[in-house]
């Protein structure tokens, strides 16, 4: 079959509010830095487009209808994945690969500061007989989904609170020195401990603040990749994967991310992750995740990756970067459009783009995305930069 | 082996029952044997109105109709945007409509929202106003006019709220009448 590589990215900086514009003006502006970046025009080149959007995110029933303006994609192929970018990158991948397309487009927005009851939003993703009755009783915020996660993953795996801390740490500093991401700081480990608990053992600097952003990915089928960029990023491999929808059913490994990654992993011939793989951008928007997702893909046994994490083998100078771009801790959680912000770092590090954080010599990157509290569907891509 | 209907309808001698009728409510004893959960979703937004449509809605509350110029296409988009969706570029400037136009097509509409017969039809349609070309996308209400007088191709002009009581919507104008009346 043939290969897809990625010829174009555009994105919005990543801002906890965007009131000047529209989510229409928001996704315009990152379409066309993608157009501009790939060297084509989207009324002309590219066969079919892809939107990832829910519709409560949004406030719009029936959001598919409303995608194809800002993209370029009016009268063209076009069709929305319910769904984290990185799940929209995969269908892009099949269009290719299968010869229905030679060039699509991917993208995935957030604009999720005028959601203004988010966390009655994500009550709503609970099964609606059982437990989101459980939460509405006693008006119990809907993130102690994710508090029963960190509690079994520490209880299981002998992490500790103060290894989950140190994500924080690690995420902000980074950040600093990517311009795309609004959350960077330098803190200490006793900052994110001392921070209130939200749901224990989950502390208040351990969530990801959330953030508006668009990020818009053009991919094309390896012989024409070649022809339109210097530098084509090659997705090796893509994967995705979900579990039983009942919270109370899930243990503490990210399966979902494992699965995922063994399903990247095979296409992309990838054995041995740790010698294999150079650095990996994963979903963190809660610090635990960073550390669980790590381990999920292989980068480090079962409760490994938080001693890690402190010895700096996933720091910016380590053997094995994470979350360069600040992670969803540093560059905020950008609900469907997490995949692809991870997606846009991995790309653009492979590029040899990353200005002030690139990595030295990087061939091949994994990104990992979660669809958030209290799903468990993730996805994991493979690209490389061929020599 | 007669049955009790199921749902009674507002039957309307003239027209028959709406479209969807509407049941009953289930006695308490009936609910009773019913497990369910009721619950009111919670979801409330707060849309920015973006660059284009916030200087449109700025417009309406002075009188004014804005549309913006392509000239990729040529084309004044109104209501505004900040690209043009066909030739996939920034529209370039910002154009005033007279705020006459043609009714481009109607429709007489006899039910509210849930189905009920309303007393007064109302109507509704789009407009192709002067200066924007036709299927542009801008649509109101249509008033001082029967339904039988009504025609695609009615020259049409806009009827405003005194400008106290404009705020920057597009219910700052009421209706499009009749041009002339
Ligand atoms: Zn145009």
């Amino acid at each position: 079959m043939r290969d897809v590589a990625i010829v174009g990215v555009g994105c919005t900086p990543f801002r906890p509010l965007t009131p000047e514009v529209n989510w229409k003006e928001l996704t315009f502006q990152a379409a066309v830095r993608a157009y501009e970046d790939a060297g084509i025009d989207p009324r002309r080149d590219v066969d079919s487009f892809i939107t990832c959007a829910e519709d409560f995110w949004e406030g719009f029933s029936i959001f598919d209808e409303f995608t194809p303006d800002q993209l370029g994609a009016v009268l063209r192929p076009m069709h929305t994945v319910t769904g984290d970018g990185l799940l929209g990158l995969a269908n892009a991948v099949m269009q290719i690969k299968t010869g229905l397309c030679d060039v699509v487009v991917v993208e995935a927005h957030s604009k999720i500061s005028e959601l203004l009851t988010f966390e009655h939003v994500v009550e709503l993703a609970f099964d609606s007989v059982y437990e989101a009755p459980l939460s509405r009783e006693r008006d119990v915020h809907p993130y102690y989904v994710a508090g029963l996660e960190m509690q079994l993953y520490l209880h299981e795996t002998g992490t500790t609170e103060e290894q989950c801390a140190a994500v924080v740490v690690q995420d902000k500093q980074n950040a600093l020195l990517n311009p795309l991401a609004p959350y960077g700081t330098r803190m200490s480990v006793d900052d994110v401990l001392g921070s209130p608990p939200l749901s224990d053992p989950l502390k208040r600097l351990e969530v990801a603040p959330r953030a508006d952003g668009c990020v818009v990915l053009v991919l094309a089928a390896g012989e024409i990749a070649e022809r339109l960029c210097e530098v084509p990023i090659y997705i090796e491999g893509i994967g995705w994967c979900s579990e039983s929808p009942w919270i109370a059913a899930r243990g503490a490994e990210a399966l979902y991310a494992k699965r995922a990654a063994q399903m990247a992993y095979e296409q992309a011939g990838i054995t041995n992750p740790l010698q294999q793989i150079d650095f990996a951008e994963v979903d963190d928007r809660f610090a635990f995740k960073l550390l669980q997702h790590v381990e999920a893909l292989g980068l480090a046994h079962p409760g490994q990756a938080g001693k890690l994490l402190l010895d700096g083998m996933f720091s910016r100078d380590g053997e094995l970067p994470v979350n360069p771009s600040g992670g969803c801790l540093g560059a905020g959680d950008l609900i469907e459009a997490g995949g692809l912000a991870r997606a846009l770092e991995v790309v653009l590090q492979l590029r040899g783009e990353a200005g002030a954080r690139q990595l030295p010599d990087v061939e091949t990157g994994v990104a990992l995305s979660w669809r958030g509290v209290p799903h468990g569907t993730g996805a994991v891509a493979v690209f490389r930069r061929r020599s | 082996m007669a049955h009790e209907p199921r749902t009674q309808t507002h039957n309307d001698e003239r027209f028959g029952p709406p479209p969807n009728p509407q049941g009953r409510r289930l006695s308490a004893q009936e609910e009773a044997q019913l497990p369910h959960i009721i619950a009111k979703p919670r979801a409330r937004y707060a849309w920015a109105a973006g660059i284009a449509i916030s200087a449109f809605l700025e417009g309406l509350k002075r009188g004014k109709i804005l549309g913006r110029k392509c000239v990729g296409c040529g084309r004044v988009l109104v209501p505004p945007r900040m690209f043009c969706e066909r030739c996939f570029r920034p529209t370039d400037e910002w154009v005033e409509l007279p705020g006459t136009g043609v009714v481009e097509t109607f429709s007489v509409s006899y039910i509210d929202t849930d189905a009920n017969r309303v007393e007064e039809p109302i109507l509704v349609g789009t407009i192709a106003l002067d200066g924007a070309p036709p299927h542009c996308g801008f649509m109101h209400y249509f008033g001082e006019v029967s339904p039988e007088e009504l025609h695609i191709g009615m020259p049409v002009e806009p009827v405003w709220k005194p400008e106290g009581e404009r705020v920057g919507s597009i219910l700052d104008i009421r209706y499009f009448r009749p041009r002339g009346r």
